[in-house]
């Protein structure tokens, strides 16, 4: 009971679709009217959907807990239940501790005011004292990396250094409880690195943290255990890697509409020597099995293989041609099947599988997969960054300075 | 004996978060005055317009009466000027505070009464940035000093309490109902009016009963005594008034406070 720092039971949230009153001008004649119509305020009524129903779930103290989830799930709907922004319909939650929430943290930033008193603004919003903003003033600023332009308002400011102020002033609240919300798809690389591991100290420090992101990859490296929710529902609780590979299975669309094409990929698979799988560490070798299946005949074909990270930026393209596989033809009803074996060097991060069949000699494609497996890459400890170089340390020796010998001696 | 305890509840809540309210109303005065090129004299414009219009009014009056215009109807002109100015420019301020700070209404928690109550802080900001150009004019045209001038503090507060009362009803009411804004706007423009900034109430007769009904009405008329050495209105007035903002300001902070837990889905 004591080491609980959130727990939610049986919570229900309902929310109405249509457009509510909200004018005096349209509620007046509406209330009036429904004196003589009732059912025209009830037809209301019906238009309500539940954006939450039945979830339950409990944090311990010290433990980073994420939800997952696509679009419209109910994840932001949760974090705004627990940080009392909105209340439930239905259930209770109990907040153990000081709460702070990391929802949206440039929203208290005032246009017209510099960047040093936004820091001051925002502080105090997140629930920091005037006396606890001076004494991190220093350490805020250099976080954000915005010491030429702390005095310039925040109207000036790119979007970018906006949320990086934003970030810098919320990782310096100390809460017990902290709740963030995709607040890491801010910034370039180099920062979105140092968020994380202001995160993880936050953590260290044992505060409890709940997070919320479609960043599968930050979850996955922070917290232990996760939620996938479904519709307002809760899919499954369960540690992060089972909860995501549910998630990515769930991603993966079912073949249909595919019945026109002369030919079509009817099976894509991703395995180790261990079994079909989707997540692999940085440097493992994966098998990607491509089963293509013809209705009419056709010919010269070419399967061709793509991976892409998560901004769809292409990263590694192959394909049965450059890989020395002459074109091949098939009959009506024949299957190929293929193993591509890759080496995934790539480092950590979320990667989707593009497969295509078509006659590359003539730039037609038959069919394509997009995507036909996520592939999710977990980073050693060795390895940061985008990928994966094997490194290996040769060589460590002490060199000495001859004159410094000659003093020494 | 348990909206008691909500009260003291709220009141706890709000005490925790006064950092932040200083910090709001600090914030709602530094943005006014970055934003106009004029700076300060944001402050007295608009007192100044009423306290012109007023004399101009004044002197019509006095035109039709075939007296001459005097100081103490100038000197009681400005005084009652400036109150009204603070009491529109918060209303006005506080019935959009809770939409103009949207984004912190939906994304974080705290009292929200901190917005309208703020905008009534810096529109009381103004209000002491323009009294002070208000006593050098009553110095430099040697209005007198007198006793009466200790009413001045309560008969502020009492305007003050209003403001709050009424910032905090139009707020909630205005994120519920986008027109309330307009309908507010409206009221503001032509309470003038029906309140005596312009004109005293003994000027009608004996239907300044019924101007007096407007509570606002003998603050000002209280106001303009102290400097004008007219007798004060009847303390029973005052007493009124006192009531009545006490009641907006406890009734508006309930109301506020019970349409709260709405707003974030409603805004």
């Amino acid at each position: 009971m004591a080491d609980v720092a959130l727990r939610m039971e049986h919570v229900y949230k309902k929310f109405r679709k249509g457009e509510v009153f909200n004018s005096l001008r349209d509620l007046v004649p509406a209330l009036t009217g429904g004196m003589f119509r009732r059912q025209d305020l009830a037809g209301h009524d019906q238009r309500e959907f539940w954006a939450l129903q039945d979830v339950s779930f409990e944090i311990k103290h010290g433990e980073a807990f994420g939800i997952i989830g696509h679009n419209g799930a109910g994840k932001s709907t949760i974090l705004k239940i627990l940080s009392r922004i909105m209340k439930p319909t239905k259930g209770k939650t109990v907040v153990n501790g000081r709460l702070s929430a990391l929802i949206e943290v440039s929203a208290g930033f005032h246009e017209d005011l510099t960047g040093r008193e936004n820091i001051f603004l925002n502080g105090t919003i997140l629930g920091m004292n005037k006396r606890e903003i001076e004494s991190k003033l220093d350490q805020i600023i250099s976080f954000s990396e915005l010491e030429e332009f702390i005095d310039t308002p925040v109207k000036r400011y790119s979007s970018g250094m906006y949320a990086r102020l934003g970030f810098s002033v919320a990782a310096h609240v100390d809460p017990e409880v902290l709740i963030v919300d995709e607040v890491l798809s801010v910034g370039d690389h180099m920062f979105q690195q140092r968020c994380m591991e202001r995160m993880s100290s936050i953590l260290k420090g044992g505060a409890t943290v709940l997070f919320v992101s479609h960043n599968l990859k930050a979850v996955s490296e922070l917290c232990s255990r996760a939620m996938l929710l479904k519709k307002g529902e809760v899919a499954i609780i369960s540690g992060t890697d089972s909860v995501v590979r549910h998630y990515l299975k769930d991603a993966q669309e079912p073949c249909a509409g595919d019945e026109n094409k002369p030919v079509y990929i009817s099976q894509v698979k991703v395995s180790d020597e261990m079994g079909e799988r989707s997540t692999f560490e940085s440097g493992q070798t994966a098998w990607i099995d491509v089963e293509v299946t013809a209705r009419e005949r056709v010919q010269k074909l070419g399967v061709l293989l793509c991976l892409a990270d998560e901004r769809q930026y292409q990263v590694f393209q192959t394909s049965t041609e450059v890989l020395g596989y002459s074109r091949f033809s098939l009959h009506p009803g024949e299957s190929y099947r293929f193993r591509f074996e890759l080496r995934l060097n790539m480092g950590q991060g979320t990667f989707y599988l593009d497969v295509k069949i078509g006659r590359f000699d003539i730039q037609k494609v038959y069919h394509r997969k997009a995507p036909a497996a996520t592939v999710f890459i977990r980073s050693t400890s060795a390895v940061r960054g985008a990928v994966n170089c094997f490194p290996r340390l040769v060589e460590a020796d002490t060199i000495l300075d001859s004159r410094l010998q000659e003093r020494c001696g | 004996m348990r909206q008691r305890g909500q009260m003291r509840e709220y009141l706890r809540e709000f005490n925790k978060y006064r950092g932040l309210f200083w910090m709001i109303t600090y914030r709602d005065i530094k943005v006014r005055y970055k934003q106009s090129v004029m700076g300060f004299l944001w402050a007295i414009l608009m007192p100044v317009l009423i306290v012109m219009s007023g004399i101009v009014v004044r002197y019509a009056y006095a035109f039709t009466a075939h007296v001459a215009i005097n100081k103490a109807d100038v000197a009681s002109v400005a005084v009652k000027a400036l109150p009204w100015a603070f009491l529109v420019s918060s209303i006005r301020f506080s019935c959009n505070s809770l939409m103009s700070n949207k984004q912190l209404v939906t994304k974080i928690y705290f009292p929200k009464e901190i917005f309208p109550l703020a905008a009534v802080m810096a529109s009381l900001f103004d209000l002491f940035v323009a009294s002070g150009a208000l006593l050098i004019f009553l110095f430099a045209i040697r209005v007198g000093w007198s006793v009466l001038l200790l009413w001045v503090p309560l008969l502020l507060a009492t305007i003050v309490v209003f403001a709050c009362g009424i910032g905090m009803i139009v707020s909630a009411a205005g994120l519920f109902f986008r027109d309330v804004k307009y309908i507010v706007e409206v009221l503001l423009t032509f309470g003038i009016f029906f309140t005596p900034v312009f004109y005293d109430t003994r000027m009608v007769g004996d239907k300044a009963k019924w101007l007096l009904l407007n509570p606002v009405a003998p603050l000002l008329e209280g106001l303009s005594s102290c400097v004008t050495r007219q007798p004060l209105p009847d303390p029973l007035w005052i007493a009124y008034s006192l009531a009545f903002s006490t009641v907006a300001l406890v009734g508006g902070y309930l109301f506020f406070k019970h349409l709260e837990p709405a707003f974030a889905e409603s805004i």
